[in-house]
């Protein structure tokens, strides 16, 4: 009934966009998205290779790569001391810096990477976070640290935020728990699939040059809903701590 | 599929876009134009400004998307689809 497919000319084959189809593998009775676990597997093996290129000659003086890496470690440090403060911020550097790298890894992969020169029998090769699945997992990681960081400082008496100011407040503070990660899941998701989806639609109505402002602006909005996500991660973690 | 339940769908997946854009419109014409005027008032605090901007106005932004979500499952993933 809908076109899967947005766009059919030959020219602009290079920006469509599938939703909904995917490349299913089975896996020990499970039915997985391949084209995404591909994706993923790339972006660490990418993350990877760049922190082995930055640590491999770790010198006092840093240059090259370990200068780069360095830089984007002060960054992802900055969101963490930002929101969780100087006395807690330090162990939860690994949570956020990676949830940062990842979906700025994921968003720019799905921007940058011309995948569709790849062909698939079925489904295509994006963005990892344009698969639902994909941000909920991040999201109910976020749950689940901030759930283990308030539990681990305060012990049971965490609970005790449910009937903060006033018990009368309940209900929404347990439905506060439900709609973090909703909302944290559909912004990520919904805004790398609208980019997607504004690109192919402007390429298949002018193929040239057009799009390219909007590709931009893709690379642009990807970087800042990684920013976003984790400044949101470690804000939420940092609520739980206070 | 039922030709009036995609007719619905697809109106619905419209007015789901279309409202969902007025709200964040109008607050992030606020932001803006309150960060303008900031900038003016004091030009040397710019890039904390925009910092700042830049973060509330994704948060904005965020609203619409819920919208864009609702009308991507309208089209997509139909769960009136039977």
């Amino acid at each position: 009934m809908y076109p899967d497919n947005f766009s059919s000319s030959t020219f602009t084959f290079l920006a469509e966009a599938e939703v909904g189809k995917h490349f299913y593998w089975n896996i020990a009775g499970f039915l997985v998205h391949g084209q995404v676990l591909v994706v993923i597997w790339f972006v660490t093996l990418i993350l990877l290779l760049f922190a082995f290129l930055g640590s491999r000659e770790a010198s006092r003086i840093p240059h090259g790569w370990q200068n780069f890496m360095e830089s984007a470690l002060d960054f992802v440090t900055d969101i963490a001391r930002n929101q969780l403060g100087e006395s807690f911020y330090r162990e939860w550097i690994p949570f956020i810096g990676t949830l940062f790298l990842f979906i700025f890894g994921c968003n720019w992969a799905g921007a940058v990477i011309p995948w569709k020169l790849i062909q698939l029998p079925e489904g295509e090769f994006a963005a990892p976070t344009n698969d639902i699945n994909t941000t909920v997992a991040l999201a109910l990681l976020t749950s689940f640290s901030y759930f283990y960081a308030g539990l681990s400082k305060k012990g049971l008496g965490y609970f005790k935020r449910y009937i903060a100011p006033i018990p009368l407040l309940l209900p929404i503070n347990i439905l506060e728990d439900f709609t973090k990660p909703l909302s944290l899941s559909f912004r990520l998701f919904g805004n790398v699939l609208a980019d997607e989806l504004t690109i192919t639609v402007l390429t298949s109505l002018v193929p040239l040059v057009i799009p390219l402002p909007i590709m931009l602006l893709g690379i642009f909005a990807g970087s800042v809903q990684a920013l976003i996500f984790s400044t949101l991660a470690a804000a939420y973690i940092a609520e739980a701590l206070e | 599929m039922d030709s009036i339940i995609s007719a619905a769908s697809v109106i619905a997946a419209g007015l789901s876009i279309g409202l969902a854009a007025i709200g964040p419109g109008i607050g992030q014409g606020n932001a803006a134009g309150q960060a303008v005027e900031g900038i003016a008032r004091q030009p040397e605090a710019e890039n904390k400004i925009r910092g700042t901007l830049l973060l509330s106005l994704a948060f904005m932004e965020a609203l619409t998307i819920y919208g864009l979500v609702v009308a991507l499952a309208l089209l997509f993933a139909n769960p009136f689809n039977s």
